[in-house]
């Protein structure tokens, strides 16, 4: 068809022409109200006062939108939201499936909690620092993470939650947090630059950035493109952002140095956001590689979840034991990902929910522990049952949660990994999986004998701070933690819709292409 | 031409690694500012690289018909280059605060957040 200058061009044929309905505007939500809230917030930056209201409306207006996304992507099928009304692979997508969503909503409550909790924690001065713009447009990458269907825009929001993050670690700027910080910094920056040399070469080879679209293409390429070598290095970039053994030791280093509702939505948040990339792109867009390398990631996976654990066990300091829990969680989360079978990918889903909520909970509750007993570490820290009974209650809780005990929700995905190991010829994988069990169990014990136990050593500070508002935020994240024990089934059958929806591309892929699947 | 950018992402990568496995902390920002120049050198190159053609589609086709550069990675190297730029910026700053307070860049005496020789957690009361 030759066009006539001046003559208009007709690009219907390109562009989303249908106005965008309330259900497109659920898959935005997530991400656009946190960066809204995190606007707003900048620009009242000296009205300290009015910092903690409107953090936890806009938290809570994300968590609405998040579960109206859940429950539509639930009940129809994932969301597509195409940007600027190109058409997808033009246009950015946004593509919100059982997977992403329900990861996205159980950040969003972790994050709900922790801002609650720093109405408390964070004073006047780290409010006027910025800790709350931060903390919203580090929740805005978390949750752009979960929900792009573009494999550069995760790379933009990696980069967004990461340099708010590096914001929120040196938040107070103390010796500890610097050197902290530095060593964070450096090797998540080459974590990411890792993640985009990867997509540098991605795009080389398939000429699209859309997932649908290079899950699409995949397999016509596999027989003259690297793709083996594009999988290995994203396995290294996210093994990184996921701290999995070899690469884990920021984690350490840097976690235990900021203030503590910091340390809680960092244990709780970003290391899953790095098994979640690892599962969109190694199962969703290369599951032949992922077969080929399940050997290499079950030999990480068990490393990061044994020495992970015996890092743990070997700390004085109460936020560094926590450090290596989340590590050696980690390294449950990628034995699903090595067996690549759904039931343990649906372990995997049902570990990172409970991890987050889990997590969160202990660094806070460390956080409670410190104002009343005057420190972190477990050779002062003491004698907290005769004080606080309640305080003992969930740290007993939550410690049998991290170390897969009934009542509490460790449980039900152990109990999933285990069976999928064994199913799958694999029977020292779910050994490994029990003795990290065993041994966080010992390390968790032990911390809550010292603690909890232990007649008081030191006299703790005269005036203790007070717990209650630590006490409702415990008990906002311990509800789900006894409810995900007790009644599991629906837990289970989102994590099972969450590791079908990655595992069955091609339903993906005709959600984000509805005509034209086939090609 | 392809084949000399290749190969100059070659060397980057080199010297980056090799700069990023000092013990300074100077070293491996030089690094990490090489090692991110690298990738975006290798977007560029993905994207082929034709002089002196203009990506315009002729009247009446649907595809160019030579050969012409991809304008796509042009842009995403623009974005990554202002990400990386910012956040080295912010590696500086943060890297500087921490020489002035710990008194070295060197990471082998930068153990205030992980002390050398802490004492073994108590093994029972």
């Amino acid at each position: 068809m030759a066009i006539e200058p001046g003559q208009a061009v007709d690009l219907s044929g390109a562009m989303v022409l249908a106005p965008a309905t309330p259900a497109d505007w659920l898959v935005v939500g997530p991400v656009a109200i946190p960066i809204v809230t995190g606007a707003i917030l900048l620009m009242v930056r000296h009205e300290t006062r009015l910092h903690a209201g409107l953090a936890v409306a806009g938290l809570l207006a994300a968590l609405l939108c998040n579960i109206g996304l859940l429950a539509r992507v639930l009940d129809q099928g994932p969301l597509v939201m195409t940007m600027g009304r190109w058409l997808p692979p033009f246009g950015i997508s946004f593509a919100a499936d059982a997977l992403g969503a329900s990861l996205a909503l159980v950040a969003t409550l972790v994050a709900v909690v922790c801002a609650l909790f720093a109405t408390a924690d964070i004073g006047a001065v780290g409010r006027r620092y910025g800790f709350y713009p931060f903390m919203m447009l580090m929740m805005a990458g978390v949750g752009g993470s979960f929900l792009t269907g573009d494999i550069f825009n995760l790379y933009v929001w990696f980069e967004v939650f990461l340099i708010s993050s590096f914001g929120l670690l040196v938040l107070g700027s103390q010796h500890k947090q610097l050197d902290g910080a530095t060593k964070y910094a450096i090797l998540n920056l080459v974590g990411t630059t890792l993640f985009l040399t990867a997509t540098a070469l991605l795009y080389g080879t398939f000429g699209t950035l859309n997932m649908a679209d290079i899950a699409r293409k995949a397999d016509g390429l596999r027989e003259n493109a690297p793709l083996t070598t594009l999988a290995v290095l994203y396995l290294l970039a996210f093994g990184m952002k996921a701290a999995a053994f070899p690469v884990n030791f920021w984690l350490p280093a840097s976690y235990h140095t900021p203030r503590i509702v910091t340390a809680a939505l960092f244990g709780g948040v970003l290391t899953k956001v790095g098994v979640y990339a690892l599962l969109r792109t190694l199962v969703m867009l290369f599951p032949p590689e992922l077969e080929l390398l399940s050997g290499l990631i079950a030999w990480v996976a068990a490393a990061t979840m044994v020495i992970g654990i015996m890092g743990a066990l070997a700390q004085t300091d109460l936020r560094r034991v926590l450090g290596f829990v989340v590590i050696s969680g980690v390294g449950v989360m990628l034995a699903g990902l090595a067996l690549g079978t759904s039931e343990g990918l649906a372990g995997t889903v049902f570990y990172a929910f409970h991890s987050m909520i889990v997590m969160t909970a202990l660094y806070l509750l460390a956080g409670v522990m410190n104002g009343l007993g005057g420190s972190y570490s477990l050779s002062k820290l003491s004698g907290l049952y005769a004080s606080n009974p309640l305080v003992a209650a969930f740290a007993l809780l939550l410690m049998l949660a991290a170390a897969g005990l009934p009542p509490a929700s460790g449980l039900w995905p152990k109990v999933m990994l285990v069976r999928a190991s064994l199913d799958s010829g694999q029977p020292w994988l779910a050994f490994a999986i029990l003795a990290t069990g065993f041994l966080t169990t010992l390390a968790l014990g032990r911390v809550f004998i010292l603690t909890i136990w232990r007649p008081r050593v030191v006299a703790g500070p005269e005036t203790p701070a007070s717990p209650y508002l630590g006490y409702v935020a415990l008990a906002v994240l311990s509800l789900p933690v006894v409810v995900m024990g007790l009644y599991p089934d629906p837990v289970i059958s989102v994590a099972e819709r969450a590791a079908s929806a990655i595992l069955d591309a091609p339903a993906y892929i005709g959600t984000v292409f509805p005509e034209g699947a086939a090609q | 031409m392809e084949t000399i950018l290749a190969a100059t992402v070659a060397v980057f990568f080199a010297v980056s690694i090799y700069l990023m496995l000092s013990k300074h902390i100077i070293r491996i920002l030089l690094g990490v500012a090489i090692f991110s120049n690298a990738v975006n050198l290798t977007i560029f190159t993905a994207g082929r690289v034709v002089r002196e053609v203009p990506p315009i589609i002729p009247e009446g086709l649907d595809t160019p018909d030579r050969i012409t550069a991809n304008p796509l990675p042009q842009a995403l190297i623009l974005t990554a280059i202002v990400i990386s730029f910012s956040i080295f910026a912010f590696l500086l700053v943060l890297a500087f605060r921490a020489y002035q307070e710990l008194g070295t860049d060197d990471t082998d005496g930068m153990r205030v957040a992980e002390p050398e020789g802490e004492a073994l957690p108590p093994l029972g009361y």
